[in-house]
């Protein structure tokens, strides 16, 4: 069985408040396969954004073993958290985060100019994630002529831009209505059954992460249970 | 690519951008003006020493090219110095500084035409009384006269007897005798030019002058002409320095706060910038680009401030204030307002490259 694209083993994350030590995870495991859609649910303060920041390499561990993408972020340090987020992951945020002052296409060109990739032409199979994104044509649009939805495709567009092994995404529908929410939600399911990008998607929404393969909730900064979707295969294909 | 970045930051926030290009313009102009002012005044020297049409310039011991001791010399050392070898003409004249950089030039009038060729009237006419003088066109300009006017020089009236053009020796000119008698210097003169058969003998001349009369002053005019620089204005080094020195602080103090407020207002995008792999030197170098924009439009405002600068000068004190454009001190004052704004971005680009992503996206 290969290895999971994400292997975290007894984490723990102690954040200083003052003088007093805030304990944001307590012995975390984890194992994600590569291909997988997980959703990470969990009430404010369980420790899933916590989770979140340190598999994206936001944030150090305190102790523990995490290793993402082969690379093991309890050894590096803020430079070989930087070269993960270059070249590992892609974030996905509630608030979209474009930058305001660039069109869509920059925003894309952008993240692939960081990444060191060429950024004149976007590539035949990232044209077609425009169009399965729906954005192909708002693309010389600034964030402030768009929708919410349309936002937050661009931003999945411009996570996936560099190729990313895992798409991160943090409460990715948080700020977008019901219609756009469920579009959203279906476009990963789609990025994931299609191109087998894997995704972890925290959020508190448990309609939401019925659309992963995998369910895993937190609480007090462990993981309390991993469950299957009940309804994963009636959600129906999607586009 | 980070040209787009910077450019659209740069274009985001015009009146911040707008602010900072005119104070980092102001330094610059500030040096271009001083510089053209002297470079200026010493073009305008050099082109009034040589309309004298003379070929050696004599004068008192410890006498300098720029500086005058007013009646130094005694007027008979004119017929003496017509004897020498090769002098064809000798012309006394009394210099009487009158305010900045400004002087009025006491001649024989009869001496001083033979030797420059004469004066070109563009009003009026040559001295007729006593209390005759004549002015350039640029001065006339400068206080408003024509001829026939009165203008008060040295706590008295003169009459404005005509109006020369401009480019032989000083911009006003009064009768040798009538200055004489002003300042106290009856017999006395500030300094002599002397004409020669051939101006090639100049510097045999000079040298044996030189062997002759140890200790005056004694310069060939194409040698005087040489030396007149910034540096034989007493002080006027130091004072560009200052200026310099002025201009690199107050670029670095704007840069500095434009740039600060530029990373405290952008502290979201520096964490989305992050967040997707932006490596510190890449971060550093979005803020020293745009520092780098802000110095660069800065140097080329103060530039074309330099311009306006320079006409309103012309028009306010052509004669006194004369500036000049002086192209080679673009890149220098570019280079110090540039120098300035790199090095006043380098603190604020420090706070965006340790700005901690995950605190930096939580910016609202």
């Amino acid at each position: 069985m290969p290895d999971p694209i994400i292997k975290v083993r007894d984490l723990w994350k102690a954040y200083q408040s003052g003088r007093v030590s805030v304990q944001a995870l307590r012995g975390v495991n984890l194992d994600v396969p590569l291909g997988e859609f997980l959703s990470i649910v969990g009430p404010s303060g369980s420790g899933k954004s916590t989770l979140f920041h340190i598999v994206g390499g936001m944030t150090p561990p305190t102790s523990g073993e995490v290793i993402v993408g082969g690379r093991n972020l309890s050894a590096v340090g803020d430079s070989g958290r930087t070269e993960l987020r270059r070249t590992t992951v892609g974030f996905v945020f509630q608030k979209f985060n474009l930058l305001p002052n660039l069109t869509a296409r920059d925003n894309i060109r952008t993240a692939l100019h960081i990444s060191g990739q060429a950024t004149d032409v976007f590539e035949k199979d990232f044209l077609d994630i425009l169009a399965l994104l729906g954005i192909a044509g708002r693309l010389d649009h600034k964030p402030s002529e768009m929708s919410g939805g349309e936002q937050q495709r661009v931003a999945i567009a411009r996570a996936l831009a560099t190729h990313p092994a895992i798409l991160l995404a943090d409460e990715p529908t948080g700020n977008l209505d019901t219609a756009n929410s469920l579009a959203v939600l279906k476009l990963l399911r789609d990025l994931n059954e299609r191109l087998g990008q894997t995704i972890l998607m925290i959020t508190h929404n448990n309609e939401a992460a019925q659309y992963a393969d995998r369910i895993v909730h937190m609480r007090d900064g462990v993981i309390v249970e991993t469950s299957t979707p009940a309804g994963r295969q009636a959600l129906g294909p999607v586009v | 690519m980070i040209f787009r970045l910077v450019f659209e930051n740069v274009r985001h926030r015009p009146i911040r951008t707008m602010l900072s290009v005119l104070l980092i313009a102001v330094p610059v102009t500030l040096i271009l003006a001083l510089i053209g002012l002297s470079n200026g005044f010493l073009e305008d020297s050099r082109k009034r020493s040589a309309g004298v049409g003379a070929d050696i310039l004599f004068k008192a011991p410890g006498g300098s090219l720029m500086t005058f001791s007013t009646g130094a010399l005694p007027q008979k050392i004119v017929d003496l110095l017509k004897t020498e070898p090769h002098v064809v003409q000798a012309t006394g004249t009394l210099v009487q500084p009158i305010g900045g950089f400004d002087s009025i030039n006491g001649i024989d009038l009869a001496e001083f035409g033979k030797m420059s060729g004469g004066f070109t009237y563009a009003e009026g006419h040559g001295f007729q009384t006593p209390d005759d003088v004549l002015i350039d066109t640029w001065y006339a300009q400068q206080r408003k006269v024509h001829a026939g006017g009165k203008i008060n020089l040295l706590n008295r009236d003169w009459h404005v007897a005509g109006i020369v053009e401009p480019g032989k020796l000083a911009h006003l000119f009064a009768p040798l005798a009538s200055m004489q008698d002003i300042l106290g210097s009856t017999g006395k003169v500030s300094q002599v030019f002397l004409k020669l058969d051939d101006p090639k003998n100049a510097d045999a001349v000079v040298a044996a002058l030189k062997v002759k009369y140890a200790d005056y002053g004694i310069w060939s005019i194409s040698e005087m002409q040489a030396l007149i620089s910034v540096d034989s204005i007493p002080l006027l080094k130091n004072f560009i320095n200052v200026i310099l020195g002025i201009g690199v602080i107050i670029g670095f103090a704007v840069v500095s706060l434009s740039m600060y407020m530029a990373v405290l207002q952008r502290t979201r995008e520096i964490g989305i910038l992050k967040s997707m792999g932006a490596t510190k030197s890449f971060i550093m170098s979005l803020i020293m680009a745009e520092a780098f924009c802000l110095g660069f439009g800065g140097t080329i405002v103060g530039i074309l401030m330099s311009y306006v600068a320079k006409a309103a000068m012309h028009a306010v004190a052509p004669a006194s204030l004369p500036q000049a454009i002086v192209y080679t001190w673009w890149p220098i004052a570019g280079g110090v307002a540039m120098g300035a704004a790199l090095l006043g971005a380098v603190y604020p680009g420090m706070m965006a490259v340790r700005q901690d992503p995950i605190e930096a996206l939580a910016h609202e």
